[in-house]
């Protein structure tokens, strides 16, 4: 499904929304049962995760290596709950290969690994996906393929300064087949990125550095459609996508909580949790029958 | 033996045997951080522009962008300082490039201590030791222009991470024709019963020298170059140590993690003790100076390596036939070479 030919319609926007809140479910019950995770990270960015994989990139779990293949590549690593679960729902792998997560001798270990189909480059150590995404990208000039590189880097990743020697080289070369999505939802696990180290004015200093820049609602999955479906931004321009998320998005407890960065809910918590996502699965449920 | 020939500088060989193979690689791509001038691949550029990718002075994003273009299928040549390349990037090489299996030719210049007058920030003695503790990256390094010739046709299909490093400086062809060169296989230059030098690197063509020397004393000497540090040319050590009643390891590199520390643990695994000695840069705040005279400082050199050599033997005979130094010269057995 090619986005540039996608029809936006309310009932794409549902499927996608319920397919965030079930993504949501799956991430904390991986989380639950693996006593181990990255919760409030996750929970932010897998609608952006949600929209790339279900309607942007070009990939195909039965040839993940296609050459000709969109490249994703993780940079904040330390979110891999998300990606293992959109990867599972497309599947690059079995869905109840999940309850390996992070057990004993899995493949599913707590970040990206190129052991699991679909994953393009190991991360877990901040501030080297977009390099490598450069790379990508470069090649694909080089070459004269029409793939795109996307990443995805987390705020607190940014005051790494290797994203931005990155930075200098994708607008440098001109690599308007990279797109750079910043998941900008204010926590890292010290608390508010802003009191950590200052990033703004964040969108100014990507601008200054080349990229065409545009914010987006980034659990919001119309913003995120309309956003994408416009890329590239600019010819000879590299793109980037400031997506203003929530930490711990869609659970009431857990949202704007620095706390919740790699904490584990408890019993109580985790059905806590459940129940306020059952909730919205509802509502759109409803929305849709009507 | 024949008295060895300067040859040129390894740096310069490396980068006429890539512009060759540039003709014919249509993947081949280098990757240079303000570093061309080094590489002496500013011809290159000139010839390829489009082969040659500039990451200004940025030596992590340089082995990052590596990896990108590796994981596509480029054949590429990443080169940088050797200091810079394995330190300031090392998380790059263990998690992109190692990690990742992405088959990045690392190529440090200038290695060791090259730089010798620009102090300890241009000295890469630690290289060696770091890439060692790091799961899936092969090491080479060339002693002369045949090595380093053969290095570079060898890693142009290699399809794993492999870490090249070589000098500045013009070296010694330290081989005779008809020797045949294989990434992780040693090659004997010289047998010898009484005591044998391993050496890997520049410090090889002083170890020959040395070599003829030691034989002048009426003593069966021997030289193995050890091109490859990973994979590791185990079976070539064990003959070599079976072979010999001695054994010097001799390097441009910290004795800590480079090649004396691996023969010296491999040996003991393998219950061979033999009279041993380890010649490099000691855990000491270094000397500087150019490269000739710190290998000088440090033993490196033809006279320094024999008495080295004959000290281990002597101070052997002394202690175990409690006789006198037969050459009269006392010698203390901790730091012959310093």
């Amino acid at each position: 499904m090619k986005i540039s030919s996608l029809n936006i319609s309310p009932q794409l926007i549902r499927e996608l929304e319920l397919k965030s809140v079930h993504y949501r479910k799956t991430i904390l019950s991986m989380i639950k049962h693996a006593n181990s995770g990255h919760t409030g990270g996750s929970l932010s960015c897998v609608d952006i995760l949600n929209v790339l994989y279900n309607c942007v990139l070009t990939v195909n779990p039965l040839n993940p290596t296609d050459p000709n293949r969109d490249r994703y590549i993780h940079s904040k690593g330390h979110s891999v709950e998300a990606l293992y679960v959109v990867l599972a729902d497309l599947g690059f792998l079995p869905i109840d290969e999940l309850h390996t997560f992070e057990k004993y001798g899995s493949r599913l270990i707590g970040h990206p690994t190129r052991k699991v189909p679909g994953i393009e480059q190991n991360t877990g150590a901040l501030g080297h996906g977009l390099s490598t995404a450069v790379g990508m990208a470069l090649a694909a000039k080089k070459n004269k393929q029409n793939y795109r590189v996307f990443t995805l880097l987390g705020d607190g990743e940014l005051t790494e300064g290797s994203v931005w020697e990155a930075c200098m080289s994708a607008s440098h070369y001109q690599l308007d087949n990279l797109i750079v999505i910043v998941d900008r939802n204010g926590f890292q696990i010290t608390g508010p990125t802003e009191e950590v180290m200052g990033l703004e004015p964040l969108e100014e200093k990507f601008k200054s550095f080349g990229f065409n820049v545009r914010s987006v609602n980034g659990n919001h999955i119309p913003d995120l459609l309309q956003t994408l479906k416009q890329l590239p931004f600019e010819a000879g321009k590299p793109s980037l996508i400031l997506a203003l998320t929530v930490k711990g998005k869609g659970v009431s407890f857990m949202e704007n909580n620095a706390s919740w960065h790699h904490r584990v809910p408890n019993d109580q918590e985790f059905n806590q949790a459940i129940a306020e996502l059952e909730q919205i699965e509802h509502q759109l449920m409803e929305i849709a029958s009507q | 033996m024949n008295k060895l020939e300067l040859g040129k500088p390894n740096q310069d060989v490396v980068a006429e045997t890539i512009l060759k193979l540039a003709h014919l690689e249509a993947d081949l791509i280098v990757v240079t951080g303000d570093s061309r001038g080094s590489a002496k691949m500013t011809e290159f550029g000139k010839v390829f522009p489009e082969k040659l990718i500039e990451v200004g002075i940025a030596e992590q994003n340089l082995v990052g962008v590596a990896a990108g273009l590796a994981s596509a299928g480029k054949k590429v040549f990443a080169f940088s300082p050797a200091c810079f390349l394995t330190a300031r990037a090392l998380e790059q090489i263990k998690n992109d490039v190692a990690y990742s299996d992405q088959p990045v030719r690392l190529i440090g210049i200038s290695a060791g201590v090259s730089y010798g007058a620009l102090g300890s920030t241009h000295h890469s003695i630690h290289d060696l030791a770091v890439l060692q503790a790091i799961h899936n990256i092969d090491i080479v390094v060339p002693a002369d222009n045949f090595e380093t010739e053969q290095a570079i046709l060898s890693i142009v299909e290699y399809n794993r991470p492999i870490y090249l490093r070589f000098g500045k400086r013009p070296v010694y062809h330290v081989h005779q024709s008809n020797v045949s060169f294989n990434i992780g296989k040693a090659i004997p230059i010289y047998e010898g019963s009484d005591i044998t030098f391993l050496a890997i690197g520049e410090a090889v063509a002083p170890a020959v020298f040395a070599c003829n020397l030691i034989r002048e004393q009426g003593l069966s000497c021997g030289v193995v170059s050890y091109h490859t540090l990973r994979p590791f040319d185990v079976q070539t050590l064990l003959d070599t140590a079976t072979a010999s009643k001695a054994l010097i390891t001799v390097e441009e590199h910290s004795i800590f993690g480079g090649l004396g520390s691996t023969v010296a643990s491999i040996l003991l695994e393998a219950g061979i003790a033999r009279l041993f000695k380890r010649v490099g840069i000691p855990d000491e705040y270094m000397i500087t100076g150019s490269q000739a005279e710190i290998f000088s400082h440090y033993g490196i050199t033809p006279q320094g390596l024999a008495q080295t050599a004959l000290s281990l033997l002597e101070n052997h005979l002394h202690s175990f036939m409690s006789i006198s130094p037969p050459l009269g010269k006392k010698v203390e057995p901790d730091s012959p070479s310093h």
